[in-house]
């Protein structure tokens, strides 16, 4: 006698979507470290131990005092114990005696840590392709073919270095597209950032190599706040990608960043990420809080901003890619894979916003939504009264697995312009115990099934990642869904 | 006919859905080269019989035993059940959004091979394997390209079903009132396919509730189904008789 439920079936279903977070190992090291809490002195603090330019320590007390004054977001479809802003070390280094020229240099552990993760910083068995920006903590590492990029005239280095190296640079762009006082964590990010990337594309160029940062954090009382700046200069083009992973602990740590992309005339940036964050237990415990605020500007005529992400990590993700689209004929694109699994959640989506004429945008999100998690697009898509002729094409699907999953949809359009047209597409789906049933009788597995059902509700978006990390989000995603078939 | 041939046997089926019994003492012999129909008054067990020889997990079996080929199956996974050679075309073909009836029909196909230990097919020569069983149903290599399901017709629907019972070559299927909501033309051509599928050793249960399917499909035994059990076995005048009387004269 066989005695079969219902159960039987939910349960196989949620194991699936179970396996456990491989990247949660945390890495030994000799740290420099500073007192956790957060005051003018710790912003100067941080500020001195980077050596930093006075417009710099200016910019952060600005920040600092900002964020004092300011609240956290209350408006997010988001639940999560108040942040204690005191509990946190604002500054945790690996010991390094001076600036890395050499691999050699760089602590073993630190370079064993990186190749876990599959990110090999060494000349024999970097990836030939893409050059990489590795911040560990607080700080950047090293940056791959630096020279070689150089040779095109792409500057390509660690934020730090290019405060150094760039200052007016800096000076002219930090803040120019995410103002210190846009919300709450870009306030708090811009007081106490202390590493990230510097990406400058010249003028009539295309970047030969996709550039990569990859962040790690694992000190388990450090936040890290990170910054990248990017700029592509008139008719230049720069593939860029993110990938970030934590170690496995139960408290939270705070990861609060800012991207901003700038596009000049004709220019275009690819920026994909594939967000990987430690998102806690089956029991909500632990995880990344990730408050993180990317912006793009289409400064230029014609130029082109895509971002693209597949979120699938973090306790808390609070993300919103977004596109000024100030130029002519400017197009921001948005294409979005956000999986939640246990006690996950994320509200995440995009802003379009249309200024120039006949700009266009278009927004593609997919939602997925397993266990106990919440999963919520927002979205906001607005045209001025001088964007004439602006388009804009959005579409949000929805999959929940599970009877106890959420999805949710918030998306505002407002129009300014009467010669503006947009269009908005959403469904809710559900992967069901019927449709499980009719792949088992055909002889196709579990696991198989809902690979399939989830590889094909995120086609749209996964075409548009760079090839490598196409692989790497398919790996990642059925990592997540793979598992124990009972 | 090989009277001593049983592929599916139950004996004393007792089965239930949370927790409430809707197959109560079902006693059924298919041989090889047999098609049974199954009819019966709505909510008298035949799609749950159905589910239950599938191995649909939602149902409990309380008591009794299915053996398939002289082996108990109740141990057994849907999946399992369905590469030993047990397929349910559906009464309701279940839409699936996202995936390409290419795919799923190859990656159904490719699972049996693997259970088998037989190669598996790439998609190009899946293609030639899967053109010639559209002709069995007269269906067009457009619906390949189509989502598995997905803003198919009624009709559309019960043809894929058909599709891939031919393409699996099970040995026992069970057809779960697949000429309901089918045009007259629609009906002859899935017949035909059945009957050109159909062998010797094969057997088919056919679970509808008109006699039109019998008139293009012969079946050696029309049983009728009540309260979870056979109630009664006849011939095809069975279900003639049962046409014009409806089910009423039988209790």
């Amino acid at each position: 006698m066989v005695n079969k439920s219902n159960k039987v079936l939910n349960t196989n279903i949620t194991n699936l979507v179970n396996k456990d977070y491989q990247y949660g190992f945390s890495t030994e090291i000799e740290k420099d470290i500073i007192e956790k809490g957060l005051s003018e002195k710790t912003v100067e603090l941080i500020s001195t131990k980077k050596n930093e330019p006075k417009f710099l320590l200016n910019f952060r007390l600005k920040a600092f005092s900002k964020w004092k004054e300011m609240k956290e977001i209350e408006w997010s479809n988001l639940k999560f114990p108040q942040i204690n802003y005191q509990d946190i070390i604002y500054y945790s280094a690996p010991k390094l005696q001076t600036k890395i020229k050499d691999l050699n240099e760089i602590d073993p552990e630190l370079l064993k840590t990186f190749e876990k993760l599959g990110i090999s910083l060494t000349e024999q068995k970097r990836l030939t392709n893409v050059a990489i920006d590795a911040v560990f903590d607080s700080v950047s590492i090293v940056t791959t073919f630096q020279e070689e990029l150089n040779e095109y005239g792409i500057i390509f280095s660690s934020i730090s270095e290019a405060i150094h190296n760039y200052p007016e640079m800096i000076e002219k762009y930090l803040g120019s597209v995410v103002p210190i006082g846009d919300n709450y964590f870009s306030a708090l990010n811009s007081a106490v950032f202390t590493d990230g990337s510097f990406c400058y594309i010249p003028k009539n160029t295309v970047c030969p190599l996709d550039l990569s940062t990859y962040f790690r954090i694992n000190d388990p009382k450090s936040g890290q706040f990170e910054r990248t700046l990017i700029i592509a200069d008139n008719n230049s083009k720069v593939n860029y990608l993110e990938g970030c992973t934590a170690p496995q602990y139960d408290t939270n740590q705070l990861h609060a960043a800012i991207v901003e992309l700038i596009a000049l005339e004709d220019a275009s940036i690819n920026y994909s990420t594939v967000q990987n964050w430690y998102g806690g237990d089956s029991n909500g415990i632990g995880g990344i809080y990730n408050f993180v605020t990317k912006r793009g500007l289409c400064a230029g005529k014609n130029s082109t901003i895509s971002w693209t992400q597949v979120e699938t990590g973090s306790s808390i993700t609070w993300k919103y890619p977004s596109c000024l689209l100030v130029g002519e004929n400017t197009k921001g694109e948005f294409y979005s894979v956000a999986l939640t699994n246990n006690y996950q959640q994320a509200d995440t989506g995009t802003k379009m916003i249309h200024i120039g004429k006949s700009s266009r945008s278009r927004i593609i999100s997919k939602g997925i939504s397993a266990g106990k998690s919440k999963n919520s697009y927002r979205g906001l898509v607005s045209s001025t009264n001088k964007a004439f002729a602006s388009r804009n094409y959005s579409q949000c699907d929805s999959l929940l697995i599970g009877n106890l999953s959420n999805a949710n949809t918030f998306p505002i359009i407002s129009v300014q312009n009467s010669t503006t047209r947009i269009e908005h597409e959403a469904s809710t789906s559900k992967i069901g115990e019927e449709q499980i049933f009719y792949f088992l009788q055909r002889g196709i597995c579990l696991e198989k099934a809902v690979e399939l059902m989830i590889s094909g509700f995120c086609r749209e978006v996964f075409k548009k990642l760079p090839l490598e990390f196409a692989a790497e989000a398919d790996k990642l995603l059925s990592l997540k869904l793979e598992g124990s078939v009972g | 006919m090989n009277k001593n041939n049983p592929l599916l046997e139950i004996k004393e089926l007792k089965a239930s859905i949370n927790e409430n019994t809707i197959l109560n003492n079902l006693n059924l012999t298919v041989n090889k080269g047999e098609i049974h129909a199954i009819m019966g008054p709505n909510g008298s067990g035949k799609s749950t019989f159905s589910k239950v020889v599938a191995g649909h997990p939602a149902y409990s079996v309380l008591k009794g035993d299915i053996l398939f080929k002289g082996l108990s199956i109740l141990e057994l996974s849907p999946e399992e059940r369905s590469h030993l050679g047990i397929f349910l075309a559906f009464q309701y073909p279940i839409e699936i959004p996202g995936v390409s009836n290419e795919d799923f029909l190859r990656l159904a196909y490719n699972s049996k091979q693997q259970f088998y230990n037989k190669p598996e097919v790439d998609p190009i020569e899946f293609l030639e394997i899967i053109s010639q069983k559209l002709e069995f149903v007269n269906m067009s290599p457009i619906f390949l390209n189509r989502n598995v399901n997905e803003g198919f017709s009624g009709g559309e629907k019960k043809k894929n079903e058909i599709l891939q019972m031919i393409l699996l070559d099970s040995e026992l299927s069970i057809l779960d009132e697949t000429d309901s909501g089918l045009d007259i033309d629609a009906l002859k051509i899935i017949s035909n396919g059945i009957n050109k599928f159909m062998n010797k050793d094969k057997s088919i249960i056919l679970i509808t509730h008109y006699q039109r399917l019998l008139d293009y499909i012969n079946p050696t035994y029309v049983h009728v189904m009540q309260d979870g059990k056979i109630i009664k076995t006849g011939s095809f005048g069975l279900a003639k008789e049962l046409e014009d009387k409806g089910y009423e004269w039988l209790k």
